[in-house]
Order: structure tokens, then sequence, then C-alpha cells
């Protein structure tokens, strides 16, 4: 891979550091009047999703980081990996559960989830913000409740637990945003 | 579709044109000649830590200045009386929220005046520019110790190295002396006196001179150097000039020596400036002040950027 000095580092570029793929986030100049510049760097490792801040000397540089994102479609899971395809070149990758990591309650078949592939093999995945799932338990609602904005515990078909308003019902299909975790409505009829 | 648009708002454009006003004011009233002096010169500077522009042309290199300090100081040596300059200035690879790499620079030379009295025509016309009275000064060795309780002029690489490591989560390997200082002052020092207002440091370690005059009568010998703060943004640096050309010519070929330690090129000296402070260069304090970020400090705007018609992208 290229090496990227400091001056490259954008928001986004993918480089590696301490062995590590990272993100770049966030890359702010310093320099005192006179003397040694500085750049203050805000990276986010994708292995472990940590963010780690470092300050470089300006023109150091980093070695690029062979890092890919892909759109790619559930299928399923062995128990031991979850494995995903290429819509378009049907190319299988499994997902170890790690890399998989939170977004294991939001994973339905067919939908597309955004891959980041490290040398070739899937270091995390993203979800869509927005996932429409069926609601697989939850008590029956008491009437009236509404005005009063109550919520109750749904369990949806992946396993995930949101807070539902008391007139949903168990098997009716809802949509989830999935950054954070809430409910947004009934799934539009299609 | 690309875009074609300003990075600075017309209520900036505007601000800018009443502040270039105000400044050419400010310099009639006292007496001060408004000079020009060529952008694309012959010679560029020698500091390690600047890098110039470079033209290669059918006659010879031309570096764009990075900033007006030279010819300026040959006006000087020529009996120019006091002087100022409102130009560009370009330093390569500078970019950031206070940075870009074509700014604009205020400097200004008072002939029989040292650094001290020239702080307080910089606080002038701060609080007219600006409407901040109020200010502090600030020597260098003081302020360290305010921050670090470590003497800062007579501490150690070794000892900065250990500091930045108890107050930073990463230091930078391969910083020599000269860097740990920078990092501190940048990560350290900068955010204390962010919340000082107008902030005077001065008396620099005698290492970070430039081409200050050292003042060898203090028990640890500091440069006469001062930088001027406004909410932690480095605003403006002076110097009470050396005027010694031997002296300077030492401190370029140190520059130059640095240059070859570091593995990046030398450069020529400028000898028609060594020439002109060789001549009898009049005793003098200078100052130079970033127009940019006065403008950015006036309107409480968060990136240079937004105060400059087109910023490095947009350019």
């Amino acid at each position: 891979m290229a090496n990227f000095s400091t001056n490259e580092f954008k928001p986004g570029l993918k480089v590696m550091l301490d062995g590590d793929p990272c993100s770049i986030l966030e890359n702010e100049y310093v320099k005192p009047g006179k003397g040694q510049a500085f750049n203050r760097v805000k990276l986010r490792n994708l292995k472990s999703g940590r963010v780690w801040e470092r300050t470089f000397k300006s023109g150091d540089s980093l070695e690029g980081a062979d890092v890919m994102d892909v759109e790619l479609e559930y299928s399923y899971t062995d128990g031991e990996f979850f494995h995903f395809m290429d819509p378009v070149s049907f190319e299988q990758h499994a997902a170890s559960s790690d890399a998989v990591g939170e977004t294991q309650k939001w994973l339905k078949e067919q939908e597309k989830y955004e891959v980041t592939l490290y040398n070739g093999a899937p270091i995390t995945v993203t979800p869509p913000n927005f996932i429409e799932l069926e609601i697989t338990e939850t008590d029956p609602g008491l009437k009236g409740d509404t005005a009063q904005g109550g919520s109750k515990p749904a369990t949806l078909s992946t396993g995930a637990v949101v807070r539902v308003p008391l007139f949903i019902s168990q098997g009716e299909v809802i949509r989830v945003d999935t950054r954070s975790g809430e409910y947004v409505s009934r799934a539009s009829k299609s | 579709m690309t875009d074609w648009r300003p990075s600075a708002k017309r209520e900036a454009l505007e601000a800018r044109a009443v502040l270039l006003g105000q400044l050419r004011d400010f310099f009639e009233h006292r007496g001060v000649l408004e000079v020009e002096t060529p952008l694309l010169c012959s010679a560029g500077v020698t500091d390690a830590a600047i890098e110039p522009f470079v033209l290669g042309l059918a006659d010879g290199r031309r570096y764009l200045q990075t900033s007006p300090e030279y010819p300026m100081k040959r006006l000087l040596a020529a009996g120019s009386g006091d002087i100022y300059q409102i130009c560009k200035a370009f330093r390569a690879g500078e970019l950031g929220r206070q940075h870009n790499p074509e700014f604009t620079i205020l400097e200004w030379y008072r002939l029989h005046t040292n650094h001290y009295q020239l702080i307080r025509e910089v606080a002038e016309l701060i609080s007219v520019v600006l409407a901040r009275k109020g200010w502090q000064i600030w020597p260098w060795q003081t302020l360290f110790k305010t921050v670090f309780d470590i003497d800062g002029l007579s501490a150690t690489s070794g000892e900065l190295r250990a500091l930045a490591k108890s107050r930073l989560d990463h230091v930078p390997k391969d910083l020599d002396h000269q860097g740990l200082l920078d990092l501190l002052f940048t990560h350290c020092v900068e955010p204390v006196i962010a919340d000082w207002g107008v902030v005077f440091v001065v008396d620099y370690p005698a290492s970070q001179a430039a081409l200050a005059r050292v003042m060898v009568d203090r028990p640890i010998p500091v440069a006469a150097r001062f930088e001027c703060y406004v909410d932690g943004i480095e605003l403006a640096n002076g110097y009470w000039e050396c005027v010694d050309s031997r002296e300077l010519e030492r401190r370029f070929e140190a520059d130059n020596d640095q240059r070859r330690a570091l593995g990046i090129e030398t450069r020529p000296l400028d000898s028609a400036l060594l020439a002109a402070v060789g001549s009898g260069m009049p005793e003098c304090a200078g100052v130079a002040l970033g127009v940019d970020r006065l403008l950015a400090l006036q309107l409480g705007l968060a990136s240079i950027s937004d105060a400059i018609s087109f910023d490095w992208q947009a350019s």
C-alpha cells in the first residue's frame, strides 16, 4: 500500500497504526508561531471501534490500509460465522461474531449491510439506519393508555428488544432506528 | 457541480475592507510609511520549519515570500524610517483552521524601539480593531513554570520528554529538544492561555530566538522575542531585532545544519539581507501579525477560511 503524509490525512482515509487498520476522523494542524508543526489526529480503530487521538510531526506518514467498504446481503449463519453475499458478483464473505458485533441483533436475511473488508475479510458490519422487523413477542396492549405515550418491550425476529407503543401487537412489522435502537413507526404496507 | 462560491460571507468581506482601512489609518496617524516589497524573491528563509513555494524559472529559482521580513529590513538599512506593509505571504503545507498556505500578513518596524515598547503598540492596535482593552504579559519561563511547575529554560530533553509523556497520551518518538518544547507549548500551554484573553508571551528560550537578539544579561540568556495570543490564537510574532550580521549568518548556517540533519534541502543564505544588516542597520523592533486571524477573531469565526474570499480549497 501507498504511504500517506499528514497533509493527505482526510476524514475517511484508511491507514495502518500500531498494526491495526484505522479510519481518520479528524486532522487538526497545529503550529506554534515559530517551530515544529504537528497534526493532531483522531482515528477510529476499525477492529475495536475505539477512537484514538494521536499527535504526529507534520510530514510524518502512515501506510495505507487495504480497507474497502462494500454493500453485501446477509444470507445466513452457521452458528460460528455469518455469511454475506455480494448481490452483483455473488461472491461470499464469512464474518466472525467479533466483526458482526452489536449488529448481530439487526441481522435480517436479504437485507443489505455495509461491510468493511480488511485484506479481503470482513472486520465490521454496519446495519442500515432503518430496518423493518416483525414483532415475535409482546404483551397485548391496554386500550386507553396511548394518550400517556406509554410503551412496552417487544422482541423482534432478530432477537433485538425495543420499546414500542402500547397499541402495537405481536405479528406486526415495525420500523426501527438501528443507531438508537428505538421504534420509529409501523412498517409501511408494501 | 464545481463549487465556485467564495468561502467567506459577504459580511466578512465587508468587515475585511473596514479592517484594512482601520489598519492603514492606525499607521498613517503614527507616521509609519506604507511600503510594498517583492513577493517573488531570489532567496528564501533558512528556517527548517518553514517551507516556501519555489518557482523554477528559466533564469533561476524564485521563492514566494514566506514573510516580507528580509526586504523590509533592507529598506530599514537604506534609511526608510518606520515602515509597515500589508501583503500576501505563502507557506507550503500550512493548512488548518488557523492556517492557509496563502495568507495576509501585516508587518511593521519601529526604529529605536525594543520588543517591550512594540508590545504596547500591538496592544493598542488590538484595542482599536478588536475592542479589547486588557492584556497581560508573561515571560515564557514564568508561564511554563505556572503550567508545568518545571523550569523550562534549564530542563533537559529527557525531563521535557518525561513531562510530555505525563501530560499527553502520545508523544511522537523522534522529537528533539525544540520539538518537545513546541509540543508542550501547543498542546498544553495554548489551551490554558485560551481563557486569558490577550496574552503576550515574552523572552523565549535563546534557542527559539529566530531573528531576535539574545539578551545575554539574564541568568539564563533569553530571546527578545514575543508572541501575541488572543483567546489562545497565535496572532503576532515580534522581535527586538538582531542587527549583528555575523550573528545572523551564524543562525542561518545553524538552520542549514538542522536542515541537513533532517535530510531536507539546504537554502542559500540571503546575501543581500546580510550585506544590508552589515552596512549598519538601525536599532529596531518588528512584528508580523496574521490579518486573516485578526478578522476571524473580530467576527468570532472558527476558521480563517471564513475570513478569506477564496480559501485554499476554493482558490
